[in-house]
């Protein structure tokens, strides 16, 4: 298949290993990845917020990316940003833009999967032949697990991961606290629920807490990096990317 | 006589600014700091939210038919609010016929005014309540207070609130702030002739309360009560509880007053079949509650022999024309968004400043008395108390989308803002990523904060307004090269080749050896 990459405007600047391994994944498992090279960002941050007139050339500009017919289907490292894709795309299109970019965004939004429905859902792979001997625990983001519904489907990715150690997190469906723009306009209370989700990540004692959201993952970490705690975080992406031949190694020397 | 032509009747008004307690006096930020300091208040809360949410669970999860219940219980709630006015003139004639009177309050102003009134008649200078949002919404009992009649809270959580001076904080538990060691002190100091060896023990609090209450019961003549649902269809009004001091209040006066938001309404009597299931099991996380009255009108010789029902507005017609505020006058008050909210479990009810706090509440308030109604409106904060986690949506017994109703508010907040310091942020942060080569270019941009990073890669402290963000949290340095970057660069095209040549079709016949 034919797959269009969407690095997402974190991904690409702020967090571009998780993407890579999304990229080198799907690679992996027999498919051509195609990058618009003029992708930008899907205009999530906009719209939670509360702009939805700002956010139309973006949405436009994701629609026309990805439009050709040719891509069979577009996978991207972030449940957040399907879930913007999914639900608040149609919402602009309906409310601000105009036929084309309503039909437009339909055509792409059918074809757009977060990573672990891609992988369980489209290529009905579980075991992606990962190898990751390390102790790890998984936190689920909200927005895969309620606003797409992504279920059990990391997990079963994870287990199906040789050498891997997986603990469950306590609480695991608790909200991290981080909610775009929230974790500023509220720092306060957004800092108070990190606490707890970092309360139950040591309890774990994990050396990796894995998310399928690099934003989620951005606060914990950070959060995990101002206590300085053993435990780093790392994009679901980057363990199913690891393999035998091709392990796990920090990149912070690439940085 | 000259007669004029007033036009089409103005837009039904919202709650006035000042009256009632459907505003707070701080922004949700401030407040919620604030809170957040209290240790007693969070401790309470975890513990409490904790035990509700796994009863809710394991109540709704055994039913087989539960996502239809929450279907049916949506379907209807929809078609009342489709039909309210209709509906509302149907309850009104059924009341009359039997026997009751039906009054009309625009707003807390004419309620309240109507309330006591209706009180003054009897000649009695007290009322019992039975619990009631309706009436904290209005700020009833500060009227009454006013008007030198006293009311008498019967809900023990009620009745802890209102001897503390206090304001609930919670729908269904309003002093689930409060520990039994602070409720035994204000007991002993407010209770007239309570045992002074009063223990904290739970059957201890209870008696004296009851004792207390017993009195109140038999000597007071008139109540006031809220009202979970009233039927079109045949004019009764129903009361839920657990206590059982609310059938009290509802049957011994021999006058009963009650205040019931329009949006109560159902169309049918066999509604309740279905909201008789959902609301127990998602409140108290109960299969059926221990208390649920059900009365039409006056029965001659049983019960109260004087009864009104005030309609009240305010605010809900506004609600109502507006497709976010409509979806959010379904609720049913079961609290079971607020005991699963994680913005909830950390602040409590008081941060929201409304009588209806937490999920719903952050959109409800707004809807009933408006985010612009004067200058830094802390109404306006509410839209974004919220992570947009989702739970409260999973848990809502009439599938409100809190969540998306956030979002649009939060669109209707900007829209009416105009000009800001963040529109001018969010208009050029899309003009830079709607074109590609701008993006890059800020990508480049962005990589500068490589400098702001100490030697281990972290930044640890930012300048305003993200400086809220570094409080709590490290931010790792910008890479020294994008994704993009890495992808159009040799190494990434190599690692690309590498990574498919790794696909078992492939490996059978690597490329060099073809
Ligand atoms: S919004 Fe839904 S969950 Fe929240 S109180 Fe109302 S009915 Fe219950």
């Amino acid at each position: 298949m034919r797959i269009g990459l969407f690095a997402t405007c974190l991904g690409d600047t702020l967090f571009p290993d998780a993407v890579r391994a999304t990229a080198l994944l799907v690679a992996r498992l027999g498919h051509e990845i195609v990058f618009p090279p003029d992708q930008t960002c899907c205009g999530q941050m906009h719209v939670n917020t509360g702009y939805q007139r700002e956010p139309v050339p973006l949405v436009r500009n994701f629609a026309e990316q990805f439009g050709d017919a040719s891509i069979d289907a577009v996978v991207m490292p972030s449940g957040s940003c399907v879930g913007c894709v999914r639900h608040q795309h149609p919402l602009v299109a309906d409310r601000y833009g105009d036929a084309a970019l309503r039909s437009g965004v339909a055509a792409v939004r059918d074809k757009t999967y977060e990573l672990s429905e891609f992988l369980v859902d489209v290529l009905d792979a579980t075991d992606v032949g990962a190898y990751f001997p390390h102790r790890v625990t998984y936190h689920p983001t909200c927005h895969s697990l309620r606003m797409l519904g992504v279920g059990d489907k990391p997990l079963r990715l994870l287990r199906a991961v040789e050498g891997i150690d997986l603990v469950e997190l306590p609480e695991a469906d608790a909200c991290c606290g981080f909610g775009g723009t929230f974790a500023v306009k509220n720092a306060a209370t957004s800092t108070a629920m990190l606490r707890d989700k970092l309360d139950h990540i040591a309890s774990t004692d994990a050396a990796v807490c894995t998310a399928g959201d690099s934003s989620c993952l951005m606060h914990i970490g950070g959060g995990l990096s101002r206590i300085r705690s053993g435990t780093r975080t790392l994009h679901l992406a980057e363990i199913l990317a690891a393999t035998r031949t091709a392990p796990y190694v920090p990149l912070e020397t690439t940085r | 006589m000259s007669s004029t032509f007033l036009g089409m009747p103005a837009a039904p008004p919202r709650s006035p600014y000042g009256a009632g307690n459907l505003r707070g006096e701080r922004t949700f930020p401030e407040a919620a700091a604030h809170e957040l300091g209290n240790d007693q208040l969070r401790a309470n809360l975890h513990r409490a939210t904790r035990t509700i949410r796994a009863k809710r669970l394991a109540v709704t999860a055994e039913l087989p038919d539960w996502e239809e219940l929450r279907a049916a219980g949506a379907a209807v709630k929809n078609e009342a609010m489709g039909r309210l006015p209709e509906l509302l003139e149907q309850l009104e004639a059924k009341v009359t016929e039997a026997g009751g009177t039906v009054h009309w309050a625009r707003d807390a102003a004419e309620a309240n005014a109507l309330v006591t009134e209706l009180v003054a008649a009897t000649g009695s200078r007290e009322v019992i309540k039975v619990k009631s949002m309706a009436t904290q919404e209005i700020g009833l009992n500060e009227h009454l207070e006013s008007q030198g009649i006293t009311a008498h809270e019967t809900d023990l959580a009620e009745l802890i609130v209102q001897l503390a001076d206090d304001r609930p904080s919670h729908i269904l538990v309003p002093a689930i702030h409060r520990n039994r060691e602070e409720i035994r002190r204000i007991f002993l100091e407010r209770i007239p002739g309570v045992d002074p060896g009063l223990d904290s023990v739970p059957a201890e609090l209870a008696a004296a309360a009851r004792a207390y209450l017993r009195e109140k019961f038999m000597s007071v003549p008139v109540a006031v009560s809220g009202a979970n649902f009233g039927i079109a269809e045949t004019g009764t009004l129903s009361v839920v509880e657990s206590e059982g001091n609310g059938r009290m209040c509802l049957t011994l006066p021999r006058t009963l007053i009650t205040v019931m938001g329009i949006e109560k309404v159902l169309p049918r009597y066999a509604d309740l079949e279905v909201f008789l299931q959902l609301l127990p099991r998602s409140s108290t996380g109960e299969r059926m509650n221990p208390y649920t009255t059900l009365w039409t009108g006056v029965t001659p010789g049983d019960g109260p022999q004087d009864f009104h029902l005030v309609l009240l507005d305010n605010g809900r017609t506004a609600a109502l024309a507006d497709p976010i505020g409509r979806e959010a006058l379904n609720c049913i008050r079961c609290s079971a968004c607020l005991n699963v909210c994680p913005v909830y479990e950390r602040v409590g009810g008081h941060a929201y400043g409304s009588t209806y706090p937490g999920p719903i509440g952050a959109v409800l308030t707004p809807q009933l008395a408006g985010t612009h109604a004067a200058k830094n409106d802390p109404n306006a904060s509410l839209p974004y108390a919220s992570t947009l986690c989702g739970a409260c949506y999973d848990a809502c017994p009439v599938k409100i989308d809190i969540p998306s109703l956030l979002v649009e508010l939060r669109h209707q907040t900007t829209e009416r803002t105009g000009r800001s310091a963040e529109r001018l942020a969010m208009k050029a942060a899309a003009a830079v990523m709607g074109r590609p080569k701008l993006y890059t270019t800020a990508q480049r941009a962005a990589a500068i904060g490589r400098i702001a990073a100490g030697r281990d890669g972290k930044i640890s402290h930012l300048p305003p307004p993200l400086g809220g963000w570094t409080e709590s949290r490290d931010i790792t340095a910008p890479p020294r090269r994008t994704f993009r970057a890495w992808y159009a660069s040799q190494e990434g095209r190599d690692a690309l080749a590498a990574a498919a040549a790794e696909h078992p079709a492939d490996t059978e016949m690597p490329e060099e050896e073809r």
